[in-house]
């Protein structure tokens, strides 16, 4: 029964890329859409659709997949359900090195980006994770969660810094810093989708595993699983999925928290169908968002990564009022 | 003779408690403060020696130095420290009432409440009312957002813990909405909101900035310090404090609202600057022991010698490039933060 849970949203997905390639601020009738295509002749609509619309879908979708999945695989490496690329600091620090990158060193292209922000995610989230796990009663909640938020604000002050000492096209960097998906070409999807198919394919031949681990160090180990590996791993495949989305469309708040705890509202505590359930359901998501951010404020649009941080304040408290007591 | 020395209003019900080693450590702290305050007045793109600053400040000073250091060095210096001060003492409410270490009104998001309602001043009524009334938008702003995450952790009483994790998620998301804001606005504005969301004192004056903050902070300071003695009971944890007779959630959210209004009207006037308010009560717990009597005083002249440390290298070291301060504060703070965790790692 749970494959409906994978089924229905995958038509779902489908269905919201094709309204995010058809509708905008120019809306196009599904029909020039298919035509486009299979009958690709270079006019107007066809080359908005080609060059703007599918990348940024297909982006969109495969960012949201990532994050979402990362989010699941470290709410279970670290026992804390508001685990999640960006909480934990991983989104800033690879954002950071990007903009030092980008700014400070004049290092351009998407490959270049790619390995800063698999640099900057490891170590900022390396940083995180050792402070987080340090001490007696070894790694608790809100100790970790301390350790990403302030790792967050100092590699964000270090960021605005960069910029405000380098100060030019505020507009373009401040949207990418939100996390934004707009005006990205096909070129910069290819450039990272290795990352983020490794990184997925890692987490899922992990999902046994990490089955096992959600039930404790000590009863991994006990069943014969050394957890060490099992995290390092996990580890490793949160860094691929987080840095790769992080270089394509910068920063995106929240969505590794929302999505992973909806999953496991419908598909119970089995890894081997979160994950997958949890690739789709952020992939709607993360589509979703953006085709709504380009309604509110017409004909401008507001950087999809605004709207995953309103939509996660809701999860953020839920989570937090519903935690056991956790100190 | 007692280690402590106390000081009583017969009537009124409020005491404070001070330690006689806080009263040399605060003396030793002023004259650093007050120390560091001339020299970095001299330090410039024009060199005042202190003997000089001190003549201009005694008003027998070269005429040449006179314009420099009362009207473009001194109006920062003073910025400097007011801000630092009130972060800090903020800072140190709020560890107290949360009871972590790791507290303060950054994490909390208080102070991106307040960036928020000073991004939404710049861009609603920018030019259409006076700067001076923007003070008033980012306390509102902080003050909204601390309402708001009070009421979200409100669970029959508000749990510290809980409140941390709240704040946390609200002040990333209050954050992309500042961000929002700059993205849709005007160019010309986003440099100036962008510098205030990272904490900058730059080009303050006497007749904007330091007659808006100094009347906010004449009151809050006293204020705060008579409530040391409730801070200290709030320290023991719910159960205590109660069964010592303290009404734990009333005094809580009194103190909460005096730590929002420090740091709002610091973040009006010096920006979103970090970190001041971890470090500087950590610093005066370890020098003037665990009685908030002598914590806020000390954690106040702390949070003002940092400040003007951070300004003063932040202005000079990058010349010709003018590093907001917030980004210095935040250089420092966060390894003061791991260290921090390291420390308390096994409690």
């Amino acid at each position: 029964m749970k494959i409906i849970y994978l089924i229905v949203p995958l038509v779902v997905l489908a269905g919201v890329v094709v309204c995010s390639v058809a509708f905008g601020v120019t809306d196009i009738p599904i029909g020039t859409v298919w035509e486009s295509i299979i009958h690709y002749n270079a006019s107007n609509e066809h080359l908005i659709i080609r060059t703007t619309r599918i990348p940024r879908a297909l982006i969109a979708a495969a960012v949201g997949a990532c994050l979402a999945i990362a989010g699941a695989v470290m709410q279970v490496l670290t026992r804390n359900p508001i685990a999640s690329p960006s909480t934990l600091g991983v989104n800033a620090g690879a954002a950071f090195f990007i903009m030092l990158c980008g700014l400070s060193l004049g290092i351009s292209g998407q490959q270049a980006f790619t390995w800063v922000a698999l640099i900057g995610a490891a170590l900022s989230g390396g940083i995180v994770f050792l402070l987080g796990s340090i001490g007696r009663d070894g790694m608790t909640p809100v100790k970790i969660t301390l350790a990403g938020a302030s790792m967050s604000a100092f590699f964000a002050s270090l960021t605005q810094g960069l910029m405000l000492t380098n100060g030019k096209m505020f507009d373009q960097i401040l949207a990418w810093l939100v996390g934004s998906v707009a005006g990205r070409e096909m070129s910069q999807l290819e450039a990272v989708w290795p990352y983020m198919a490794a990184g997925m394919a890692i987490a899922l031949l992990l999902s046994r595993h990490l089955n096992v681990l959600a039930m404790g160090d000590d009863m991994a180990q006990g069943l014969g699983q050394s957890p060490g590996r099992t995290k390092a791993f996990g580890a490793a495949s949160v860094i691929l999925l987080a840095g790769g989305s992080v270089a394509v469309a910068g920063p995106i708040a929240f969505v590794g928290i929302i999505i992973p705890h909806i999953v496991r509202y419908l598909v119970g505590t089995d890894y081997r169908w979160i994950l997958p359930c949890s690739a789709v359901f952020g992939a709607i998501l993360l589509v979703a968002a953006d085709l709504g951010s380009r309604y509110i404020a017409m004909p401008k649009e507001v950087p999809v990564g605004v709207m995953t941080a309103i939509m996660g304040v809701p999860f953020f408290v839920y989570i937090a009022r519903k935690g056991r007591r956790t100190s | 003779m007692s280690k402590y020395k106390s000081i009583r209003s017969a009537g009124t019900g409020y005491s404070v408690l001070i330690e006689k080693r806080t009263i040399w450590i605060s003396a030793v702290l002023l004259v650093l403060t007050m120390g560091t305050m001339i020299i970095s007045t001299g330090m410039g793109s024009l060199y005042i020696s202190p003997m000089n600053v001190v003549k201009v400040l005694l008003g027998v000073g070269d005429p040449a130095h006179q314009v420099v250091v009362m009207k473009l060095r001194l109006p920062r210096i003073v910025i400097a420290a007011l801000v630092g001060a009130s972060l800090a003492v903020a800072g140190a409410i709020l560890q107290g009432v949360i009871r972590n270490p790791l507290a303060s009104p950054d994490v909390a998001g208080i102070t991106e409440g307040a960036s928020l309602g000073a991004v939404l001043f710049i861009f609603l009524l920018g030019g259409t009312v006076p700067v001076q009334w923007m003070p008033i938008a980012s306390i509102t702003g902080a003050l909204a957002v601390t309402g708001l995450l009070y009421v979200l952790s409100w669970k029959r009483g508000v749990d510290p813990l809980r409140l941390v994790l709240i704040g946390i998620g609200l002040s990333a998301a209050i954050k992309s909405l500042s961000y929002m804001f700059i993205i849709s606005g005007p160019m010309q504005l986003a440099e100036r909101s962008l510098t205030f969301m990272t904490g900058s004192i730059y080009g303050v004056s006497w007749d904007k900035d330091v007659i808006t903050l100094l009347p906010w902070l004449a009151i809050l300071f006293p204020l705060t310090w008579l409530q040391a003695r409730i801070l200290n009971i709030q320290a023991l944890g719910d159960d205590t404090a109660s069964s010592a007779g303290a009404q734990v959630q009333r005094q809580r959210f009194i103190l909460i609202l005096l730590s929002v209004a420090l740091a709002g009207a610091a973040v009006a006037i010096g920006g979103a600057i970090t970190f001041i308010g971890l470090m500087a009560p950590h610093m005066a717990r370890k020098l003037a022991g665990a009685s908030f009597g002598s914590v806020l005083p000390v954690s106040a002249l702390l949070g003002a010698l940092i400040l003007l440390i951070s300004d003063l290298v932040a202005r000079t070291v990058f010349i010709p490039k003018d590093v907001p301060a917030g980004v210095l504060t935040a250089a420092i703070g966060a390894p003061f933060f791991m260290y921090l965790l390291y420390r308390n790692r096994n409690r």
